[in-house]
């Protein structure tokens, strides 16, 4: 991996507003892809993706008035590279009164990569029911995936080097919205 | 992160915080259909008991297993140990079988000490003579603070033979670093001595259980055996439990929202009355769901990372 | 016999000079042929007696042997050992001192004089023939069931008003049984929070209080071992001022170490007495300097490794210390070279009734004496001891002093800081 260097080496991808804007367009599509969220319930992926999931069924209750159950999935005890770095905090896991099975769970998450976080929480989710369907929904898609997974809904497609990394930033855990990428200049 | 859990000693509270809450967080997930976690796979954790302890060896085997670890179950009993297998070369046979943890119980205080010095992967003390027993500190503790939502400020007394448990050193140092205020209750013959500076200043000594069952939040008794009466540590079971052990009058004494806690295993009418320990005051059984937690997430702090 | 010339030695630290050693004893001068040793830097001290040596042999060659804790003392620094008599069999008949010293006289490289115990099988409850162990060829003096207390008050009194036929003298391993059943550690702070049976002072002070006021009783002469705590010392200090014919010792460890090295569990630093606490370890210093207490005995203990590398519990109690007294005492002490000569030498001599070992170098007198090189330091590494055992406690530890060279009668035993054989 290359060092994160300084600013000087770091460009905003998505302002605070193009980020509301894609909120947005992403809530349009899961009402437009899931016949207005019936029988849908929100998971997201600590840490980020709680609150994109959050803002999501919020903006979705702002467009149609309706309530779509949101909750959190945490994926920490389900890594398959627990051994490569010191041991992490767990997430929360809670999930919406009334459960996931039979219901159509969309997982929210900042980023999607290499797909290995998606994979874990597919292994979890199979662990806490049966739902009828998953969709994956991620505010930027990086590219690199070493697993064979897509994402649903997508906010912006984003094409990295592998020395580069995206930094997302919510105001809900880091007191502003943006999206940066960062380093990468001496590859 | 820490390597072993030798002592309470070796939790700083941001640490014994992060395993409180990751018990709650494993108690969570224990209340669904699939227990089974796929966290420890492949990882291998050795219960080497040289005491019989079936409770503690069950729920330490419960929560290797919920990870999804592989548990290797090493009584002293019908294995070489009895045989006089020194300690050194039993961790010898462990570390070429690839322990990544061993949990040990050993009737000599300091034995996980000594045997950490032996093998490369993580150890933690199930219980070593009368010196401590680290994860029953942290699941009294996870027990507290579920029923009484904090551990700052708390009042807790511990009651009976502190001079030869281990529970009650371990619950010593953890809830004082979490905040607790104890304060140790028996006979002057069984209060170790120098026990404040000890494991902690601020540890209170009280030989008059009723002059202090008003003021606490906790009431945690511990097993007396009868045997202690041999060596004149107290004159009769009768006596002790007159001044010593708590019955409904006393525990009408205490708060109405204190709590009454029993590390097990109880000498019903000897330190706690049956009506006391059923009580729907006493935690003794949530105590034990809870160890099964706790435990969980002392194994996944230990061997949940990079060795 | 080879003569010898050390050459520049400086005689207790004072004066620089020349002396010779002639058919075994300081002569005024040296033969021509004299071999001669540039001794520049090197102070002399009269050679060193060990009233309280453990050699193991028989029974426990694997830790130790006579020969092996010869070397080791010589090696030390000493010419006079006492080898205490828990051996198995026990040092309790004429039979058995008397294997002791032969095999002593063989090493040849130490005077191994065999301590008789005081009653049958060290188990406090008959009194050994102590009269047979006297009067055989070990001419035994000193009496101990060490390892064990002479716990009865009747059989003590006794034993002290029966050697008094014969000077003999009792040396009391000061421990109330009662007091100390399954201690581990001194009784305290530190063995409160390591969970570890305590060793109370009050144990030692209890049977010490009790054996000066019986020695006073009978006019005997008492001989305390180990004396480990604060308290012990006031109850000597009183006794002494009464008149009362008490000695004392105090092992190098217990002026060095304290009871927080057991944090470890390491047994390594498992001990009886215990290691007691820095307030202790200070008075038994100033006792010393003063001479409440009035020797250094090693109570070098070796033990073979499985009864060290194990749990704390099941370890025995004990330490090597032959080889690391005199640096020990040097770091303790300071270098005031006659007191340590009066301390580790003149004094256990004495009481011992030992002829020809605690004299100073004058002409004429026997030449048992080691030179010391007071500039060097030393780490400890247990694997370099001559000893059989390696519990030392001192291992990486940097101590003062290097012992050069050993002489036992004319003899060298130790060059260059090698042992000779």
């Amino acid at each position: 991996m290359a060092q994160p260097r300084a600013d000087a080496s770091s460009k905003i991808i998505l302002s605070a507003s193009d980020l509301h804007r894609v909120v947005d367009r992403i809530a349009h599509q899961i009402l437009e892809k899931t016949s207005g969220a019936t029988g849908t319930v929100l998971l997201g992926i600590p840490t980020r993706g709680v609150p994109l999931a959050e803002r999501l069924a919020a903006r979705i209750h702002a467009f149609e008035g309706i309530d779509i159950p949101v909750g959190s999935l945490d994926i920490t005890l389900y890594r398959d590279d627990l051994r490569l770095h010191a041991t992490r905090a767990l997430g929360k896991t809670e999930l919406p009164g009334g459960g996931i099975d039979g219901r159509r769970v969309v997982l929210v998450d900042d980023v999607l990569y290499s797909g290995r976080t998606v994979r874990a929480a597919l292994d979890a989710l199979n662990d806490e029911g049966r739902p009828s369907s998953v969709q994956l929904a991620v505010l930027v898609d990086r590219g690199h995936r070493q697993l064979p997974i897509r994402a649903d809904y997508v906010g912006k497609n984003i094409p990295t080097s592998l020395a580069e990394s995206v930094r997302v930033s919510l105001t809900e855990i880091d007191g502003l919205d943006e999206v940066k990428l960062t380093g990468g200049e001496d590859q | 992160m820490i390597k072993h859990l030798r002592s309470a000693a070796d939790l700083d509270a941001p640490t014994a915080t992060l395993i409180l809450d990751t018990a709650g967080e494993m108690a969570a997930l224990a209340g669904r259909e699939v227990k089974k976690l796929p966290t420890l796979r492949g990882r291998t954790v050795v219960n080497l008991f040289y005491e019989d302890s079936t409770r503690t060896r069950i729920s330490f085997e419960a929560a290797a297993k919920r990870l999804s670890a592989d548990v290797i179950n090493f009584s002293a009993k019908g294995s070489s140990v009895s045989k006089g297998e020194s300690l050194k070369d039993t961790a010898l046979t462990l570390q070429a079988m690839g322990a990544d943890a061993v949990v040990i119980r050993h009737p000599a205080s300091g034995a996980p000490h000594r045997l950490a010095a032996w093998v490369d992967g993580s150890v933690v003390n199930a219980g070593d003579g009368t010196h401590e027993h680290p994860t029953q500190a942290l699941l009294d503790a996870y027990t507290m603070r579920s029923r009484l939502g904090r551990l700052d400020g708390l009042r807790v007394a511990i009651v009976g033979d502190v001079l030869h448990s281990r529970v009650a050193r371990s619950n010593v140092l953890l809830l004082t670093t979490l905040g607790a205020q104890v304060t140790l209750v028996g006979p002057p013959t069984l209060i170790p001595v120098d026990i404040a500076a000890a494991l902690s200043p601020a540890t209170k000594v009280s030989y008059d259980l009723d002059s202090v069952l008003p003021d606490m939040d906790v009431v945690m008794m511990l097993r007396v055996q009868t045997e202690r009466m041999q060596d004149s540590y107290f004159p009769s079971a009768r006596e002790y439990s007159r001044r010593y052990g708590l019955d409904l009058a006393r525990m009408r004494k205490m708060p109405e929202h204190a709590i009454v806690m029993h590390p097990g295993p109880m000498n019903r009418g000897m330190e706690i009355t049956p009506e006391v320990a059923d009580s729907s005051r006493s935690t003794i059984v949530e105590q034990v769901a809870n160890g099964v937690s706790a435990r969980m997430a002392v194994l996944y702090l230990l061997l949940g990372g990079k060795a | 016999m080879t003569s010898y010339l050390l050459r520049g030695v400086s005689l207790l630290g004072a004066e620089l000079r020349d002396v010779a050693i002639v058919d075994g004893r300081i002569s005024d001068n040296a033969p021509a042929d004299a071999e001669i040793i540039d001794a520049a830097g090197l102070v002399a001290l009269p050679g060193l007696v060990d009233l309280h040596t453990h050699l193991r042999e028989p029974g426990r060659e694997d830790a130790e042997t006579v020969e092996t804790g010869s070397r080791s003392a010589a090696l030390g620094g000493y010419t006079a050992v006492f080898a205490m008599a828990n051996t198995s069999p026990v040092a309790d008949t004429a039979g058995v001192v008397e294997q002791v010293w032969r095999l002593g006289r063989e090493a040849g490289l130490v005077d191994v004089q065999p301590i008789g115990a005081v009653t049958v099988g060290l188990a406090g409850k008959q009194l050994a023939e102590l009269g047979a162990m006297a009067t055989s060829a070990a001419n035994v003096r000193i009496f101990s069931d060490d390892g064990h207390c002479v716990a009865d008050p009747r059989l003590m009194r006794r034993a002290l008003e029966y050697v008094k036929a014969f000077d003999g003298i009792i040396a009391q391993h000061a421990e109330e049984p009662r007091l100390t059943e399954g201690a581990q550690m001194h009784e305290g702070e530190v063995s409160t929070r390591l969970g570890l049976t305590g060793w109370p002072a009050v144990a030692e002070e209890a049977i010490i209080a009790r054996d000066v006021l019986l020695a006073e009783h009978v006019g005997s002469r008492l001989h305390v071992c180990h004396v480990s705590t604060a308290g012990s010392v006031e109850v000597l200090r009183q006794a002494k001022a009464r008149g009362v014919r008490v000695t004392a010792e105090v092992t190098p460890h217990h002026l060095l170490l304290t009871d927080e090295l057991a944090a470890s569990y390491d047994p390594v630093y498992k001990v009886n007495p215990p290691l007691r606490t820095a307030s202790d370890v200070e008075a038994l210093r100033a006792a010393l300097v003063e001479g409440v207490i009035d020797i250094v005995a090693t109570d070098h203990a070796p033990h073979a490794v499985e009864d060290k590398e194990c749990e704390w519990a099941y370890a025995r109690p004990g330490m090597v210390g032959l080889e690391t007294a005199l640096p020990v005492v040097l770091s303790v002490l300071g270098e005031r070279w006659d007191l340590i000569a009066e301390r580790m030498s003149r004094t256990p001599a004495r009481i011992a009734g030992l002829t020809g070992h605690g004299t100073d170098l004058a002409v004429g007198e026997p030449a048992n004496l080691t030179l010391v090189d007071p500039s060097a330091r030393r780490v400890v590494d247990p694997s370099e001891l001559a000893s059989r055992s390696r519990n030392t406690p001192y291992a990486g530890t940097t101590l003062p002093g290097r012992i050069v060279a050993t002489f036992l009668r004319g003899e060298p035993t130790v060059l260059d800081g090698k042992a000779v054989k």
